[in-house]
């Protein structure tokens, strides 16, 4: 059943912008996504919006719907009340580009910072073998769409234009403790979590968790577990002491192997 | 146009804190009252140092009651002679700094106390944000020595329902009250709070990349990663047995009420 519902969306460009109005058809099933769709085909064929594959895997039409942060194609129609005035704004921690469309080469360039997955020297590409039990915990994180709403979301960078330097953002720390649990990747990240990524600067609120359109616990399974990492390495005098104990004894494993 | 927060130069200029429509504040209300409230009663019990022993029962504040002169029959009662103040206070700092230090209620408090932020999407109050990299709220990284401490004071909070088991006046097994059934279910919660910790997810084997090769860890990983995701609820309820446990040793031994008893021998 069709009706025509009321919406706020945000058009304008770095120079400045506003919230504007519009009347727009509703049909059963749509999502937000179609809404706007038809805002270009009806009302505003010069609206810019980035999308891809209306099935929320191509994570580019991140946007913010009644100010949660969502993928338009995600958001069901339904999950609103027909009476209800929905606005509709561009990702806002990072640089607007033109209306929802926004610049996200932030996340680019902390991709890139990233040191990529080193497995040891002499085993060659093909002799790749591990067990299912040593990966299951990365394969969760190998979901991330790179939506980047979790970046967005994340207060440290959102709230804090200057944080931007020294912070990464949940997507790139998950992306540094998804390698740091890989069974065949034989780089200590910790260091590099901490001075580079700056992991001190999560005080692990969740909205990440909460804001993520693959529901990967990205809190619960991959911050806090690496924060766990940096504290045996960092804050913790015993595991240190123990630490240097196996060194001395031979237990522990030389640097350039997988680690233990 | 802002200089910073959410309407940074370059940013889309929408000029409201947050455009969620939800009644988002209710979440971080309720913690703050929650939280403030133990806090408050918590520290009027840890000071006032009295009525924590209704035999058998001690309360949960006290135990273990190390100065020499707790009441008789709040374990163990010493050795610290030269103590003054509320025998509490010699031991309340290890729950407290265990929950502080939680990584669920640095969640809890951080959303509702400093509204850092206050909810997912709503915009901060502070001008500037250093996050968990200076003193004093570097710290929290410790969390795993408050985790061992809370493990030892667990042994004695098991204890103390154990002993619970005895009759009031001359100790013998075979006696089940309310205060019974209370200080059990109590200790049942704390344990299942302390082990769905993030820390005791680390130490049994979160910390080990090859599970393949400690299939004792992974098992012991697999079990408190269950329990670590109801974390937040043992969290809640343990905070709520706690207050329960004292609360319920404090009418007894101010005479307010009497025990109801289910069962003696």
């Amino acid at each position: 059943m069709g009706y025509s519902a009321k919406f706020k969306v945000w058009r304008g460009d770095d120079e400045g912008g506003a919230l504007e109005d519009f009347d727009v058809d509703v049909n059963e099933g749509e999502v937000v996504l179609d809404i706007v769709h038809r805002l270009q085909a009806t009302q505003a064929p010069d609206l810019a919006v980035r999308w891809n594959c209306k099935a929320g895997k191509c994570g580019s039409c991140s946007a913010e719907v009644n100010g949660k942060p969502r993928l338009m194609c995600m958001t069901r129609m339904s999950t609103f009340d027909p009476a209800e005035t929905i606005t509709i704004t561009p990702m806002r921690t990072f640089p607007v580009i033109r209306d929802l469309v926004t610049d996200v080469s932030y996340n680019y360039t902390k991709a890139r910072m990233v040191p990529a997955f080193a497995p040891p020297a002499d085993l060659e590409p093909g002799d790749y073998r591990m067990a299912q039990v040593d990966v299951e915990r990365s394969q969760e994180f190998r979901k991330c769409i790179e939506c980047f709403l979790c970046n967005n979301t994340c207060h440290a960078v959102r709230d804090h234009e200057d944080n931007k330097d020294g912070f990464s953002g949940p997507r790139f720390l998950m992306r540094i403790a998804e390698l740091d649990m890989h069974p065949l990747d034989t780089v200590d990240r910790r260091d590099v979590a901490v001075e580079d990524h700056g992991l001190g600067y999560c005080n692990i609120t969740k909205c990440c968790t909460e804001v993520c359109p693959e529901h990967i616990h990205i809190t619960d399974n991959a911050l806090i577990p690496l924060k766990e990492r940096v504290a045996d390495k960092k804050y913790d005098p015993l595991f240190s002491v123990s630490s240097l104990f196996r060194k001395a004894t031979g237990r522990d494993k030389a640097p350039e192997t997988p680690k233990g | 146009m802002a200089t910073t927060g959410v309407d940074a130069p370059g940013r889309a200029q929408i000029g409201a804190s947050t455009l969620r429509t939800d009644r988002w504040w209710i979440q971080p209300a309720f913690t703050f009252g929650v939280l403030t409230a133990f806090v408050v009663y918590s520290a009027w019990r840890v000071f006032s140092g009295q009525y924590y022993y209704a035999s058998p029962y001690v309360s949960v504040y006290f135990s273990p009651c190390l100065a020499t002169d707790c009441a008789e029959g709040a374990l163990p009662g010493g050795p610290i002679s030269w103590w003054w103040l509320s025998p509490a206070l010699l031991t309340a700092w290890i729950p407290l700094t265990f929950r502080f230090s939680c990584y669920y209620y640095r969640k809890a408090y951080y959303r509702s106390f400093w509204m850092s932020p206050p909810a997912c999407a709503v915009s901060e109050p502070h001008g500037k944000y250093t996050g968990e990299r200076r003193l004093p709220l570097i710290m929290n990284n410790l969390h795993r020595y408050t985790f061992y401490l809370a493990l030892l004071l667990n042994i004695m909070l098991t204890i103390d329902a154990v002993l619970a088991f005895r009759t009031p006046n001359d100790y013998q097994w075979g006696y089940v009250g309310v205060g019974t059934l209370i200080l059990t279910a109590n200790a049942v919660c704390l344990w299942f709070y302390t082990l769905s910790c993030h820390s005791c997810r680390n130490a049994v084997g979160g910390r080990i990349t090859h599970f393949s090769k400690h299939p004792v860890r992974y098992k012991m990983w697999t079990v408190v990663s269950k329990l670590n995701a109801h974390h937040m609820m043992w969290a809640w309820i343990s905070l709520g047995t706690v207050v329960l446990a004292d609360f319920y040793v404090y009418l007894l031994a101010s005479g307010r009420i009497t025990d109801f008893v289910f069962f003696t021998v």
